[in-house]
């Protein structure tokens, strides 16, 4: 961060302005460090604010009433565990088509295109990434949901699985983009090493390439994984938001209500400082805690993998 | 990516918050007329205010939410002239004014009627106020057993912050009695706009829903209610929510404190003149008709 050398040598070149250009070079140094700490200080402030307008929700609706199964807020009823579950099958669904499908995607543009199709691959994957969730949340509605209701025989195509593909399709971009890095990071030498000993360019892929960067891959499985957690406008559109407690495996093709969707529904118009609100609140609290997790997990499996390479350069 | 997001959260937090408060105070008013009451009325309200000034610079409306209760204590503790409520005012709170004395005068402004609406190839074609209510409860789960298609019933409904979501509750599956506390289902699909309910519905064979009269689009089926079996089946309409035989229907009132005078005589005769009715019906409300009134 800091860096003497340059301060002097741009002081030999410049004498007479050189004390005003350290002033220069000082404040913007503070400045990038300032911006630098201003990402902790405002998670920290968000979490605090989080905290704040949440923690009453556990005073004021007994713990028992708060882990209900019965979400109906204009009646008192805050049973948060069907909007859990709900967020947490709609998530697992969108893990179970995003994980396989980004990992394909991002195996056949790092090993298998040729160059100029992954010319035309990888800046279109990330175009995808870029398609704002309420116009995915539109095609939803209109062509996915239907189409669901008809080819499962549903009695609606709002469900969660109508959910997790919509997430699915929004997970995917950051998946494939990520995991394509790490396998463009695999050493040449560890593919040729693999097809000099007769492997086949499937087993190299599967056998050699995607092990070497299954760190990486797996922090773009665990942020698609955060990215899915937290997306609320496609889901509340496609989801049919009722709040179902979704724990056999017929709730995936049942409709659910997710946490993120019961906020945004939910938020503008209840009275601040009621019950409600700081439920909502709570809601928001674990939520943040969730994301929290995810992303402390995939920073951990980054740390891990540099940690080991810096063992076997050494 | 994210600031799209944000953006369609702000503009969402910002309609929201438009359904509570809002104030139109032209340049060079005299007269002062404050407004205040029910959610269900602060759009029509408002977007009468905002016809009403551009005709009558003079006049200077402030228009906002909070409740029908809000607006009548308002009016009854003398801080508005004018109180919206989406229903009639209640004995104690009539009592309350003539100890302050006044005397609450009743308008009716514009009715709401909500209708029921299924897909169009659906059989079904009426149903009584109890099998509305029985469905919404989770009681009844297939179309068959209200005489139509071996079919599981779909149920549909706005999200609980909505005035029609609380109204539907009350009078339908409450059946309109105080001591009934049935539910909704708890797998009763709660849709965040209107749009959502009326394309689930066209697409889908097995839905029911309801929405206000006025944003019904003439494409799908709506079901004519009747109050009990035995009882007439009626389909909502302008003249059928006015000559009060749909049951899903209210009245929409303004109160003011004893007789009208002035700026807010012209205000309230001004509104229940056709011209100002005529916003109603774009608002998705049902006009009243002119002989109604007292």
């Amino acid at each position: 961060m800091k860096d003497p050398d340059g301060k002097s040598t741009l002081g030999d070149r410049a004498p007479e302005a050189g004390r005003r250009f350290n002033w220069g070079e000082a404040i913007i140094t503070r400045l990038i460090q300032l911006s630098g700490y201003s990402a902790i200080v405002f998670v920290g402030l968000i979490f605090l604010f989080l905290v704040r307008q949440g923690a009453p929700a556990l005073f004021e609706t007994p713990l028992a009433e708060l882990f209900g199964t019965r979400w109906y807020p204009i009646e008192g009823y805050f049973g948060v565990l069907p909007l859990l579950t709900g967020s947490l099958i709609v998530t697992v669904g969108a893990m179970a088509i995003a994980v396989p499908l980004g990992i394909g995607t991002a195996m056949f543009i790092s090993e298998i295109a040729p160059r100029w199709v992954r010319e035309i691959l990888k800046p279109l994957v990330e175009l995808l990434g870029g398609l704002p969730s309420v116009v995915l949340g539109f095609l939803g509605i209109l062509v996915l949901s239907p189409y669901l209701r008809l080819f499962l025989d549903l009695p609606t195509g709002l469900t969660a699985l109508a959910g997790s593909i919509l997430l699915g399709g929004i997970a995917l971009p950051t998946i494939v983009s990520i995991a394509e890095d790490a396998l463009d990071a695999v050493p040449r030498a560890y593919r040729d090493a693999a097809l000099a000993v007769g492997a086949t360019p499937w087993q190299t892929m599967w056998g050699v390439t995607l092990p070497a960067a299954r760190s990486g891959v797996l922090t773009a499985v665990l942020l698609g994984m955060g990215r899915a957690v937290g997306e609320t406008m496609a889901v509340m559109m496609v989801t049919g938001n009722a709040p179902v407690l979704a724990v056999r495996l017929s709730s995936i093709v049942s409709p659910v209500r997710t946490m993120t969707a019961t906020i945004a529904a939910e938020m503008g118009e209840v009275a601040s400082g009621s019950p409600h609100y700081h439920v909502l609140f709570f809601i928001g609290m674990l939520l943040f805690v969730i994301s929290l997790v995810v992303n402390v997990i995939a920073s951990a499996v980054v740390f891990r993998q540099r940690s080991r390479s810096e063992r076997i350069l050494s | 990516m994210r600031t799209v997001r944000a953006l369609v959260l702000i503009s969402l937090v910002l309609t929201g918050c438009g359904a509570g408060s809002a104030s139109i105070t032209p340049v060079g008013a005299t007269e002062y007329i404050e407004n205040r009451g029910s959610d269900t009325l602060v759009n029509l309200a408002l977007a009468w205010a905002e016809q009403y000034q551009q005709e009558h610079p003079e006049v200077r409306l402030s228009v906002s939410g909070g409740g029908s209760g809000v607006g009548l204590t308002a009016l009854i503790n003398g801080t508005v002239d004018i109180a919206n409520a989406s229903r009639q005012i209640k004995p104690e709170e009539a009592q309350q004014a003539q100890a302050e004395g006044l005397q609450p005068t009743e308008f009716v402004v514009a009715r709401d009627a909500i209708a029921v609406i299924v897909h169009p190839q659906n059989p079904v074609a009426q149903l009584t106020l109890q099998q509305l209510s029985d469905i919404y409860s989770g009681q009844i789960s297939n179309w068959s057993e209200v005489g139509g298609e071996d079919r599981p019933i779909v149920r549909l409904s706005r999200e609980t912050n909505s005035g029609t979501h609380v109204y539907f509750l009350e009078t339908v599956v409450r059946l309109g009695l105080k001591d009934n506390h049935t539910l909704f289902s708890t797998d009763t699909l709660l849709l965040p706009s209107s749009e959502g309910i009326v394309n689930e519905v066209r697409q889908n064979p097995n839905a029911i829903g309801y929405d206000g009269l006025g944003y019904v689009p003439p494409d799908l089926k709506t079901i004519a209610v009747a109050h009990g079996p035995g009882e007439a089946y009626v389909l909502p309409s302008a003249a059928t929510v006015n000559d009060l035989t749909y049951p899903v229907a209210r009245d929409l009132y303004m109160y003011t404190a004893g007789q009208p005078t002035g700026a807010i005589k012209a205000y309230l005769d001004w509104i229940l003149s056709p011209e100002a009715q005529l916003v109603v019906g774009r608002l998705g409300f049902v006009p009243v008709a002119r002989g109604a009134q007292p």
